[in-house]
């Protein structure tokens, strides 16, 4: 028997619904970063040594679209996009999350019309900024949030949902579409 | 019903979960009667009371919540861990 390594979305995106359209990000890596008990600040200081960007703050996401570090709750961040610097691990603990989570990007000027049938947050971008990030409950899964763009949200859910994530964003976005 | 987060900010309920009373845990050789009373007796007030509650679909974080059980008025909200209700080290 062979078998193939499948991304969490593979055959269900991309797909576009009136102006909003919904796509797939693959990192290569994901690695959750929770740091030790008083070692934040030299954690901060070797992150920003090997892929150039502080941890974050809560509710706060540091770095660029190919390498980025995201609140990820209390007293932990996940770096998504490069494979971990080894030298972390005197500072924190490493997790592999890789392939453990969907990421999808939901984009267009009506991407918060959207977000809003699906999350008891204000994703509005002038509340929610670029930069800013936020776990929070979509649909009763498990999110975490984060302004990628002035019209574009990164959305995760862990990898197991991620066809019913596609379906009630997709659900979503006709209802947003068909009002016109 | 909304509880403000200490690191999240005001959410919604339903992205809590009711944990128990907010109370210190004994320490392992104190006696029956006292973790007896630790699990089992609770006041029932008619006010302010405080309870556990878990951020579980949000930053995960345990809070302190002292709520009006008469109004489900929100009095104040601390982590667990600086609320002194953490266990410590060499407690189970």
């Amino acid at each position: 028997m062979q078998l193939a390594a499948q991304f969490p979305c593979a055959g269900l995106l991309p797909l576009t619904i009136g102006d909003v359209t919904l796509t797939e990000d693959t990192p290569a890596a994901m690695t959750l970063i929770a740091p030790y008990k008083g070692q934040e600040k030299p954690l901060s200081d070797a992150l920003n040594a090997a892929h150039g960007m502080g941890f974050p703050a809560p509710n706060r996401a540091t770095g660029k679209a190919d390498a980025r570090a995201i609140w990820f709750g209390r007293a932990q961040a996940l770096l998504v996009g490069p494979v971990a610097d080894p030298e972390l691990a005197a500072h924190a603990a490493l997790t592999d999350l890789s392939d453990g989570w969907a990421v999808v990007r939901l984009e267009g000027a009506r991407a918060e019309e959207v977000m809003a049938r699906l999350v008891p947050i204000d994703l509005r971008p002038q509340v929610f900024k670029r930069g800013h990030t936020a776990r929070t409950e979509l649909k009763h899964m498990m999110a975490s949030i984060t302004r990628v763009g002035p019209k574009a949200l990164q959305i995760m859910v862990f990898r197991s949902f991620s066809a019913t994530l596609v379906h009630d964003l997709k659900r979503a976005m006709e209802a947003v579409a068909a009002r016109g | 019903m909304r509880i403000t987060c200490p690191l999240c900010g005001a959410r919604d309920r339903r992205e809590f979960t009711y944990k128990g009373a907010a109370l210190p845990v004994p320490a392992l050789e104190a006696g029956v009667a006292e973790w007896d009373a630790h699990v089992h007796l609770r006041d029932n007030p008619a006010g302010p009371l405080e309870e556990l509650w878990q951020h579980d679909m949000g930053c995960g974080a345990w809070l302190k919540v002292t709520r009006n059980t008469a109004t489900h008025e929100m009095l104040g909200v601390a982590l667990a861990q600086d609320a002194g209700l953490a266990i410590k080290e060499g407690q189970p």
